[in-house]
């Protein structure tokens, strides 16, 4: 007897009862929207790093222990480095693929990022974070979060020079923090930096172990929480806040974001192929001795390096005792700002506008003006920030003094956004009132306007 | 018999709320849209694609068996193997499997004040929150001391809390007058990296060199020292430090007073008159410190001056005259007191 789909089903539903579930999931409905792809390449970019991670677990030793290289890089041949440096070397140079491993995960680590980011975008300035989806956009932040500190642990991990600078200013910020600031730095080190010799299997474990573990869960949970309501939509025909109209699962949508996992591992593996990234062998090995002009961090850090830069030099200082050192302001308070508007902003909205209700239609941005007025001052102070961070890069490309350019961002930092929000204000009162496109219409004329047709049940 | 009431009306509310669904959902027409789009032609270009697939598959097989490690040829045929998967399931996504459109009502939930809303419609029944609450409150029933449970319950969970988070203490030490350990004192003579002492002959003007403390362990914070040499009638030195910088040469801590990285840069005018003064910089954020007048910060983010070492040269090489002006390091909350 051939072995049917049928029968396959017959024995699971006899077994686990669960084909109801799986017959109800092949009829999941997703809405079209290229804007919703933005979390989904997210996700694939996790399940990349997961894979490339393991293999690259299973090379790299994270040990500090001194080691004289002898391996197939000529240029640090004889040379003093640890464990660690030495094992991410030669995971790059004698193991088959290795190479392409390594490159290919911290590619992926940047797409994750940048994933994460353009869909947190896109989830704020729709509106999507409101009721019933708070909670759930409250675990994608999180996840944004811990992403940021697993990002930087993992380059951290290798002890090349720019990963050692790295964790000398991570140390200064653990220091900064008031009243708890020098046991927290000598804590998490296991004394003074550079620490003590356990600080880097503890980092391993953390990022091999412990932050993929709370990222993967936090998936979980994110996943099973955009399915319980169902996924928004934008307005529509026939499109209401008590339905949802778009591809089921199978057999369309299963392929199409099956070639989206395709498509993003292809650019991955491209990537990792021909553009190289972190050639840490370059770097040579890290001592707190040594420095090194020019260093950038992974471009998700780059907020962080432009607030400790443009930052001007004051501590809080109440006698001998130094409450508050300099690293504080743009290595803690800077990003607890930000992520602290972007938590709580389902609750001033809520507050604010006495919305309520739950929504499942999303909003344009337009739709909103004061909302997206406000996304956008905010992303504008923070990538004024972000292009700070590079004002040294600019002064080698374009010879532009980088004193005069600090000078020039802290005043561009607190004009930019009050400019942008109002424009952006501006800019979507008009398109709401004159119905036009942004992208489709020069904005000029009239369109017919079929959306306050379509508009089924409005704005609450 | 309270218990029993609870059943019937869990048993009434099921009923209202089935009822209510069925009504309201023989109402509305699921509209689905279907059309099948499957062409041979389309079939074939997918199958096309797999097949292609599959061949650059085993080309990255074939690479990595042997070729010796050609990163950009192993990359290339694994992103080209994926990319052509990507469009073969793409392509089949959009012309050979059914095309449909579906709508589907979604789960309704349970609003604050009490109502459920599907579509605009609004009906007040019993609420699952409120059969859950029933279900736990019912857990309790026929017992009288809640508060005392309640507190001895929240006791329990502080005091174990705080056993199972203390341990984590072991990670470091406290933090004592770690921060503060420096190697140097009066007499420790500066050696090189290889550990030859600092001759003051082999230093020029203008020059700049990584010393440490004879006897230290390198990759300690405090051991390093970025010395460099100026023309001793440049030094713009305090009072108290007249004596610091023999010959102008100046040792100073190599690591920065902002966040600790090496201070590793060392700008020497050539023509003084047009150009800014001999300073020591940061390169993690650009922090600059003035050599002439005992390392004053003059820009960038860092607070403290970057501490120096008052030298002497005995027979012709380097050695500190006493301990550092300052902590080194980052500044932390007792940073000052140290000085």
């Amino acid at each position: 007897m051939p072995l049917t789909t049928r029968r396959v089903l017959r024995t699971v539903e006899t077994r686990t009862g669960g084909t109801g579930a799986l017959a109800k999931a092949l009829r999941y409905v997703f809405p079209d929207h290229w804007t919703f792809l933005f979390g989904e390449i997210a996700m694939y970019s996790f399940l990349i790093l997961v894979a490339t991670g393991t293999y690259l677990a299973l090379f790299f030793e994270p040990s500090t222990a001194h080691v004289v290289y002898h391996g197939a890089y000529a240029p640090l041949r004889g040379q003093e480095m640890t464990k660690a440096y030495a094992s991410a070397v030669d995971l790059s140079f004698e193991v088959q693929a290795g190479l392409l491993i390594r490159q290919v995960h911290h590619w992926a680590a940047d797409l994750f990022l940048a994933a994460i980011t353009v869909h947190l975008l896109r989830i704020f300035f729709t509106g999507a974070f409101r009721k019933p989806r708070d909670v759930n956009y409250y675990v994608g932040l999180t996840m944004l979060v811990l992403a940021v500190v697993e990002g930087y642990v993992g380059y951290s991990l290798l002890d090349d020079l720019l990963s050692g600078m790295g964790l000398a200013i991570g140390n200064a910020v653990a220091l900064s923090v008031p009243v708890v600031g020098g046991q927290l730095g000598v804590l998490l080190w296991g004394g003074r930096f550079p620490g003590a010799p356990d600080f880097l299997s503890r980092l391993f474990f953390v990022h091999v172990f412990v932050f993929p573990l709370l990222i993967g869960t936090l998936m979980a949970v994110h996943l099973a929480l955009i399915a319980r309501p169902h996924h928004t939509q934008f307005r529509g025909r026939g499109r209401t806040e008590a339905n949802v109209v778009g591809t089921p699962m199978w057999p369309a949508y299963a392929l199409r974001s099956l070639g989206l996992f395709a498509a993003t591992a292809a650019i991955l593996f491209a990537l990792g192929g021909l553009v190289q990234i972190n050639p840490i062998w370059q770097w040579g090995p890290y001592e707190p001795y040594l420095g090194t002009n020019g260093a950038q961090p992974d471009w998700y850090l780059g907020w962080l390096i432009g607030a400790l830069r443009l930052m001007p030099h004051f501590d809080v200082v109440i006698g001998d005792y130094t409450l508050i050192p300099n690293p504080f302001w743009g290595g803690v308070l800077f990003p607890g700002a930000v992520f602290g508007f972007l938590y709580l902003w389902p609750t001033i909205e809520r507050r604010w506008l006495g919305d309520r209700r739950p929504h499942n239609l999303l909003d344009r941005p337009r739709d909103n003006p004061t909302r997206t007025a406000i996304g956008a001052a905010v992303f504008t102070f923070v990538a004024t920030v972000f292009f700070a961070g590079a004002a040294d890069r600019a002064f080698v490309q374009f010879g532009v003094p980088y004193e005069e350019q600090l000078w020039g961002y802290r005043v561009l930092a607190i004009l930019l956004p009050v400019a942008v929000f109002f424009a952006a204000r501006g800019i979507c009162r008009r398109l709401r009132e004159g119905g036009a496109h942004p992208a489709r219409d020069s904005g000029a004329r009239l369109v017919e306007r079929p959306r306050s047709v379509n508009r089924i049940s409005g704005r609450s | 018999m309270r218990r029993r009431i609870a059943a019937a009306f869990a048993w009434l509310w099921r009923y209202a709320v089935a009822g209510l669904i069925l009504r309201h959902s023989k109402k509305r027409t699921v509209r689905r849209e279907r059309e099948l789009p499957a062409s041979t032609r389309a079939e074939t270009w997918t199958a096309v694609l797999l097949f292609a697939a599959a061949l650059a598959g085993l080309a990255f097989v074939a690479i990595y068996a042997f070729d010796d490690a050609n990163t950009q040829l192993l990359g290339l045929s694994i992103a080209v193997a994926l990319a052509l998967l990507a469009a073969a399931l793409i392509l089949a996504a959009a012309h050979v499997v059914p095309q449909e459109t579906l709508e589907e009502p979604r789960p309704p939930f349970t609003h604050v004040d009490g109502t459920k809303t599907q579509g605009g419609l609004e009906f007040s029944s019993r609420q699952p929150y409120e059969e859950a609450a029933l279900g736990l409150r019912e857990g309790g029933d026929g017992v009288t001391r809640r508060g005392l449970l309640g507190a001895a319950g929240v006791a329990a969970g502080v005091g174990i809390g705080a056993a199972a988070l203390v341990p984590l203490a072991s990670l470091g030490p406290a933090v004592g007058n770690r921060l503060a350990a420096s190697p140097w004192k009066d007499g420790v003579r500066l050696v090189e990296e290889n550990g030859m002492p600092v001759q003051v002959d082999d230093l020029a003007v203008g020059s700049f060199l990584t010393a440490f403390a004879e006897g230290a362990d390198k990759e300690e914070l405090a051991a390093s020292l970025a010395v460099v040499r100026v023309r001793p009638e440049e030094l713009e030195l305090p009072a108290d430090r007249a004596d610091w910088a023999p010959e102008g040469i100046l040792a100073f801590s190599k690591i920065c007073t902002h966040a600790q990285c090496a201070v590793s840069l060392f700008r020497y005018p050539l023509f003084a008159e047009r150009s800014p003064g001999p300073a020591l910089v940061c390169p993690c954020h650009y922090s600059t410190f003035n050599v002439l007048d005992g390392g004053e910060r003059i820009f960038g983010p860092a607070v403290r001056p970057l501490p120096q070492l008052p030298l002497r040269i005995e027979d012709g090489a380097l050695v500190a005259a006493g301990p550092l002006s300052g902590p080194v390091g980052a500044s932390w909350g007792r940073v000052r007191e140290e000085g």
